[in-house]
């Protein structure tokens, strides 16, 4: 080994094409060389694509008229808006579509994943069947069947379906009845946020008492009916703090409330649909994750079933349940791009209408890929600061 | 393998046997919310289910009846349709080959695969909607499935051999659908090619060629070398923080762009090269997590044996990180399988994109949209839940999460 170490000496050393440190620098500036002489090479055929068509790759279109109609607008817009807005009300749209997408599919899902732990044989199984028939059907297909074999064929505005006078649904939309503020909106407010303070305050001090006596004091239940009772009786003191708009057949359809477009519609029901049956699966694997001792443990202290399953199972279950829920709840707002084949206008099909209409091509597709990276960094984001606080913390 | 004889010790648990109305009590009625919710859903289901049968045998089937051969193989020629029948007989073959040689997993597959032919075969539809010849063809692919089930007692059953055949009859049947121009065998262009065939053509290729570029980055994201970390994390991070449908997109509108002028890109290759590159990003994260599974003890025997960096990667971490990952990247054919679907979205006929020009073509069968869609759902669904059933069996036999 020695006689080695002094041979190397001898010649100089260990030879550069050897040496570690130097092959690995030639390896980051080789492979900085390839992918940015890649990049160089596609930019530069871009630009020439550019110049020879007079296109141009700035972005100073944003401020121009952009001349399209859209259906769904959460804020004002007309063709005369600039581009520029025409992007935010397609991003809107999307936040829209995602925020309730995920609220009502975490919803269904749960119930759902739960459904498939049931004692019950029936509701078993067709939670089952549910879960295996939504997840193996692509989304697309999903998609068109809700918008052109359900959404579109309702019957017309004179047939339409009605839910009381809650829920109207025809071939044009989807109408809900809308609750509007009044003058004594803000004085109800007032009263809900005291309910919800006050509860808080009592399930805290109820559960200290209780941590510390040991006598039981029911801290949630007791939380849970302050933060009703609060709010209720100051509905009743004031009068009609929310006037309730219900949407009313006019002259040709029906006018007032909130309505949805069928195209909204089928993508939410089709989302939904779609992404709660991976959340219950997540759901499922998460409760089994939870070993069965500690189940038994939590019997065998003395909690009731539904105790355990509050305090032991499933604030445990929820470490293995929020990371992959997270990663489906960025799914879903990805997915909710598939608008565009159902004529919703979201973030990608005012980008996609934009191009049609416009060229534009590399700005706006800039401008969607910024978009949605900024939305799935969001995501991670929450899901980092997530982590670092359930983290075991170990030795 | 040597079997272990059961010990005497053994204790058999008394069989339990319970009378049906025993059953019911303890599965539908055993609490009172459950009684109520079991009636409560009997009455949902006797209120759907006739109605639900009533319209299957009513419903108006013919967009599907007519020609059923579109929503597989699209517009590809009908001379040249034995071509598909050639592949999708190597196919047959090779199922039943790798069932003889792995057995298992592949077993359950190439049974659902055998049980699918006899459905098409006997179908009691018509001679006119489904052809003797078809019919035939079923009844030969069977064959073919139990011939390679036999050869896979030959030498031809070895693993190796097996591997290498999967890999050349995936090139021969692209060629042989392609064709080549001015030859007997001529020239098919990907814009004829089309229907479910494509959607598994486009999926099969995505996977195939995702595979080593997605290896390359996870490699890359693990690399000690700032550079190659950076880049792969990048395009990784990139491509997964995006829907697939702007990367098709990117490829449809975006690449001619980018590329110099003379260079003209096939629309279905253009696809195929945009969710390849969606698919590496994926195939990265799977490997990397069978990369990170490898305890530091292998690297370490690895360097004590004197193996340096690149040759500890090739010969002792990937085999056994890339034989863990087997399953993911069955759950990721499954996915872009189903993800396939987009392509409708940039004009390429697979097989949603034709139900819609068959509904749309002809103006009776515009009110026949569930069907068509119910039609495809179906198929997809026979498809993924036998591949989903068979990745299942091929985890419990990998025993991924048992060591």
């Amino acid at each position: 080994m020695e006689d080695r170490d002094i041979q190397i000496l001898k010649h100089g050393g260990i030879p550069f094409w050897r040496d570690v440190r130097v092959l690995k620098a030639a390896g980051q500036i080789i492979s900085a060389i390839v992918v940015l002489g890649f990049l160089y090479f596609l930019a530069s055929n871009a630009l020439e694509a550019a110049n020879s068509r007079g296109l141009s790759l700035g972005f100073g279109f944003l401020d121009d008229s952009a001349g399209f109609a859209i259906d769904d607008t959460p804020i004002a817009y007309d063709p005369s808006s600039t581009f520029g807005r025409a992007l935010l009300v397609g991003l809107l749209n999307t936040i829209r579509v995602a925020f309730l997408g995920i609220v009502l599919a975490t919803l269904l899902g749960i119930v759902v994943g739960t459904a498939r732990l049931s004692s019950n044989w029936l509701v078993r199984n067709l939670a089952n069947v549910y879960v295996e028939t939504i997840r193996n059907v692509p989304l697309l297909v999903q998609l068109f069947f809700w918008f052109f074999a359900v959404f579109v064929r309702l019957p017309p505005v004179e047939e339409s379906i009605t839910l009381g006078r809650f829920l109207i649904l025809n071939q044009r939309g989807v109408y809900v009845v809308a609750a509007h503020p009044t003058g004594t909106f803000f004085a109800w407010l007032a009263t809900a946020v005291a309910g919800l303070l006050l509860a808080l305050i009592l399930y805290w001090r109820l559960n200290a008492h209780q941590l510390r006596t040991g006598r039981p004091t029911y801290p949630l239940t007791v939380a849970i009916a302050t933060f009703i009772l609060l709010p209720l009786v100051g509905w009743l003191l004031l009068s009609q703090p929310l006037a309730f708009d219900f949407p009313e057949l006019g002259a040709f359809n029906y006018e007032g409330g909130t309505s949805l477009t069928t195209n909204f519609a089928a993508l939410l029901v089709g989302l939904v649909i779609y992404t709660a049956s991976f959340i219950a699966e997540i759901v499922r694997a998460g409760i089994q994750a939870v070993s069965k001792g500690q189940v038994e443990a939590a019997r065998a202290v003395g909690l009731s079933n539904l105790q355990a399953m509050r305090l032991v199972i499933f604030p445990q279950a929820l470490r293995v349940i929020i990371p992959p829920l997270i990663s489906q709840y960025l799914n879903l707002t990805k997915n909710s791009s598939l608008a565009v084949a159902i004529g919703f206008k979201d973030f990608f099909a005012v980008g996609k209408t934009i191009i049609d209409q416009a060229g534009r091509a590399v700005p706006v597709f800039a401008l969607i890929m910024l978009g949605y990276l900024v939305l799935s960094l969001t995501y991670s984001f929450i899901m980092n600061i997530y982590n670092r606080r359930i983290a075991f913390v170990e030795r | 393998m040597s079997t272990v004889a059961p010990s005497s010790q053994e204790v058999q648990r008394p069989q339990r046997t319970i009378g049906p109305l025993t059953w019911l009590r303890e599965n539908l009625f055993n609490t009172w919310y459950n009684s109520l919710i079991t009636l409560l859903i009997l009455w949902l289901l006797l209120r759907t289910v006739p109605a639900f049968a009533q319209w299957l045998f009513s419903a108006n089937w013919e967009p599907i009846l007519t020609r059923p051969v579109l929503y597989f193989v699209g517009q590809y020629p009908v001379a040249e349709l034995w071509r598909v029948g050639v592949g999708v007989g190597l196919i047959s073959f090779f199922f039943g080959l790798s069932w003889g040689t792995w057995g298992g997993p592949v077993r359950t597959f190439a049974i659902a695969l055998m049980a699918g032919y006899a459905v098409v075969a006997l179908i009691p539809v018509s001679l006119e909607t489904i052809g003797l010849t078809a019919r035939l063809f079923m009844v030969a692919n069977i064959g073919l499935v139990i011939a390679g089930l036999g050869a896979s007692r030959t030498p031809l059953g070895q693993g190796r051999w097996v591997l290498i055949g999967w890999i050349v009859i995936f090139f021969l049947f692209i060629l042989l659908l392609r064709g080549f121009e001015g030859t007997p065998l001529e020239l098919v262009s990907t814009g004829r090619w089309g229907g479910l065939m494509l959607n598994l053509m486009v999926a099969a290729v995505g996977i195939v060629a995702s595979f080593p570029l997605g290896v390359l980055l996870a490699l890359g994201r693990r690399s000690n070398l700032p550079v190659v970390r950076l880049f792969s994390t990048l395009f990784i991070e990139l491509v997964r923080g995006v829907p697939l449908i702007t990367i098709l997109f990117m490829g449809s509108l975006l690449l001619p762009l980018f590329l110099p002028e003379d260079v003209r890109i096939d629309r279905v290759i253009r696809a195929v090269i945009g969710i390849t590159l969606f698919s590496a990003a994926y195939m990265a994260e799977n490997v990397r997590g069978g990369l990170q599974a490898i305890p530091e003890g292998q690297y370490e025997a690895a360097r004590a044996i004197g193996l340096n960096a690149p040759l500890t990667t090739l010969l002792i971490i990937l085999p056994q990180a890339l034989r863990l990952v087997i399953p993911a990247i069955v759950g990721q054919f499954i996915a872009l399988f189903k993800d396939t679907t987009l392509l409708i979205i940039v004009g390429i006929n697979e097989i949603l994109g034709i139900g819609k020009s068959i509904v749309l073509g002809n103006p009776e069968w515009v009110g026949a949209q569930i069907e068509v869609y119910l039609f495809i759902a179906a198929l997809f669904w026979v498809f993924t839940y036998a591949m989903s059933y068979s990745s299942r069996r091929l985890e419990r036999a990998l025993g991924v999460g048992e060591r």
